[in-house]
């Protein structure tokens, strides 16, 4: 304690260093947890090889090789390296149906994670706004979401709404909408006391200036690193749909559904149900990573 | 107290009226006609459309429906399965003894290895045990299960032959169904190697179903630990020369739980979610492989009465968990 104060004094630096800007700082401690760089990192190279599928993929997804069914990876005996990480029972590439797949599920992760953010802010601002009985209900509704498993939830809507990929992702979204809602609504009802808001209220702001100008962009942070956790709970969620044969259909190249189809080789090829599962796990892995690291980097109370 | 668990009480009302109406209209939303989709593919008369129709009470309003739902929920009683033409709270009540089991030993394996390894990471924090311990959780974490179960189940059923593929016993034993526990119902019966032959088909199912709980409880500990570890009453027991694991156990830990058992009470949803699919992979019979099941046959009302159940089951052990840390914690008790 001494100490600081003598120097405070004595070696007072006449130029102070320049302030960082928000964006500076985040990445200043964003950038210092390792795990949460390694974690983008790994979602930059996915989202690459989704968007440049056709050009990275060495084979086309759906191409059946017939002289080359449940061909070891390229490194084992029997493989063959332009099949690197194998074929599958009907003599596709995997590691093209992998690269293919990562479109599929970052789609969906978009889709999913966009269309929940949405409404789950709208329905958080409104509750946490008007307060009253617009809250209880919009509230009690997130309570019986949340009382059921988000992947019963999701089965129960795949059920009603028939198995597909759009409707696997519909069903993600509306299980994932409950947490957006919550936290939009606690972060609305707190920011709604402090005195920013009532000026601007005094000034004559109307409610939907003051909900989506003066009270969301500060609500922002919580949602933020919640969206990132929701992608790798929608990316998993989407391959146990696939998994369970209540997502995408054969032949469509997804993580989960090529699980499902290996299901018959588990004894003979190890590889064709090794390598998917483990791009889902890298990949939902990735994204925890990067949410942790944004948590720490957006929240006050963990800086230092 | 009373007041407390009253105010809870009343609010699992609500939650249920919301989770029949939920089970109630997903019957109704199947795209056509539901007595068309029960049919199947065969159809049906208009007479017999009229006369079905007339007998599920399809020509009622629907709030005379809903009403009939209801007190027939209330009553036990979910409907036929269309397959079996059993009731569904009779398959459900045969199968679930194997879903507790299996959760149950999960639940066992994900408390044995996370607690200790959650106040181990805790204790030695920033070294390497602690990156480990948390390394290996967050993977635990971003698990997908049926692929874990996969994988598990090559490299010890199908490479090292440890342990079986699937199923609850091998098929040689018979066992009388007392309780249906498997682990309770082989040792009351004189099959030699029953019990023996139970445990191992036990082993990889429960462990795959626990990964996620186990990963949850590790963080949960952890950080609840490092919490109370910063406290000046543990000081104050350290300077007083407690012996370093006594701080630890007895002044430490009993605190840190606390939050720790709520973590543990709401795996419960994670566990029968979870159940889904691990039972799908081990072919275990439980009512996770009888509810997806039932989706691929459009047995709908399994379906409908299969959900309900699983909710109800949810809500009642949530509001348990709730009722014990208003116990436990009497802040939570007095705060609205």
């Amino acid at each position: 304690m001494t100490t600081s104060t003598k120097t405070s004094t004595t070696d007072i630096p006449l130029t102070a260093p320049a302030p960082m800007t928000p964006l500076q700082e985040f990445w200043h401690y964003f950038s210092s947890n390792k795990g949460a760089v390694a974690g983008l990192v790994v979602i930059l190279i996915i989202c690459f090889m989704a968007v440049f599928a056709n050009f990275v993929a060495p084979h086309s997804p759906s191409d059946q090789y017939r002289d080359a069914l449940l061909l070891p990876p390229a490194w084992l005996e029997g493989g063959n390296w332009s099949y690197v990480l194998g074929t599958d029972d009907v003599g596709r590439d995997i590691l093209s149906r992998l690269i293919y797949g990562s479109r599929l599920s970052i789609a969906v992760g978009i889709v999913a994670v966009t269309a929940s953010l949405v409404m789950g802010i709208l329905l958080g601002l409104i509750a946490g706004y008007f307060k009253g009985i617009i809250d209880t209900a919009i509230m009690r509704i997130v309570d019986i979401m949340l009382a059921m498993p988000s992947l019963l939830l999701a089965i129960a809507i795949v059920a009603i709404l028939g198995p597909s990929i759009v409707n696997a992702a519909l069903a993600i979204s509306i299980v994932s909408l409950p947490h957006y809602v919550r936290l939009t609504r606690a972060a609305t009802m707190a920011e709604m006391s402090r005195d920013y808001v009532t000026s601007s209220k005094v000034i004559g702001a109307g409610p939907l200036r003051l909900m989506f100008i003066c009270i969301l962009p500060n609500c922002l942070a919580p949602l933020i690193v919640q969206a990132t956790l929701g992608f790798s709970s929608a990316i998993l969620d989407m391959a146990a749909l696939g998994f369970l044969g209540l997502g995408a259909q054969p032949p469509t190249p997804e993580w989960g559904s090529m699980l499902a189809d290996a299901l018959q080789f588990v004894q003979r090829a190890w590889w064709v149900v090794t390598f998917p599962g483990l791009m889902i796990l890298i990949t939902v892995l990735a994204f925890n990573l990067m949410g942790d690291g944004l948590r720490d980097a957006l929240d006050p109370k963990l800086k230092q | 107290m009373f007041q407390f668990i009253f105010r809870r009480l009343s609010l699992v009302i609500p939650t249920f009226i919301g989770i029949t109406l939920l089970t109630f209209t997903l019957i109704r939303l199947i795209p056509g006609d539901p007595i068309e989709v029960m049919a199947g593919e065969r159809g049906v008369s208009a007479e017999r459309h009229a006369e079905l129709s007339a007998q599920l009470g399809f020509d009622k309003p629907l709030y005379v429906q809903y009403f009939h739902y209801v007190t027939g929920v209330l009553q036990g009683d979910l409907g036929n399965s269309l397959i079996t033409r059993e009731p569904v709270m009779k398959e459900f009540l045969t199968l679930f003894p194997a879903t507790i089991e299996l959760a149950l030993c999960a639940a066992i394996f994900a408390i044995l290895i996370g607690l200790p390894a959650g106040i181990l990471a805790a204790v030695k924090r920033g070294t390497v045990i602690d990156h480990s311990v948390m390394t290996f959780s967050l993977t635990g974490y971003s698990m997908p299960i049926f692929w874990w179960a996969l994988l598990l189940m090559l490299v010890f059923s199908v490479n090292l032959g440890w342990t079986p593929v699937s199923g609850r016993i091998d098929v040689v034993y018979w066992i009388e169904d007392v309780t249906g526990f498997m682990l309770i119902d082989s040792l009351l019966s004189d099959e030699a190697g029953a019990f023996s032959s139970a445990v191992a088909h036990l082993i990889l199912p429960s462990i795959v179903l626990g990964t996620i709980p186990m990963a949850v409880i590790a963080r949960m500990t952890r950080s609840s630990m490092l919490e109370v570890l910063s406290e000046d009453y543990i000081r104050t027991a350290r300077a007083k020369g407690i012996a370093p694991w006594r701080v630890i156990v007895i002044h430490a830990l009993r605190n840190a739980l606390i939050p720790v058992i709520t973590v543990i009470g709401l795996q419960v949803g994670i566990l029968l979610s979870g159940a889904i699919l691990t039972e799908t992979v081990f072919a275990w019979p439980g009512i996770g492989k009888w509810l997806i099941e039932s989706i691929g046959r459009r047995d709908y009302p399994v379906v409908q009465g299969g959900i309900l159940i699983v909710a109800c089951i949810i809500i009642v052990v949530n509001l348990l968990v709730d009722i014990t840390y208003g116990i436990v914690n009497p802040r939570i008790r007095h705060s609205r």
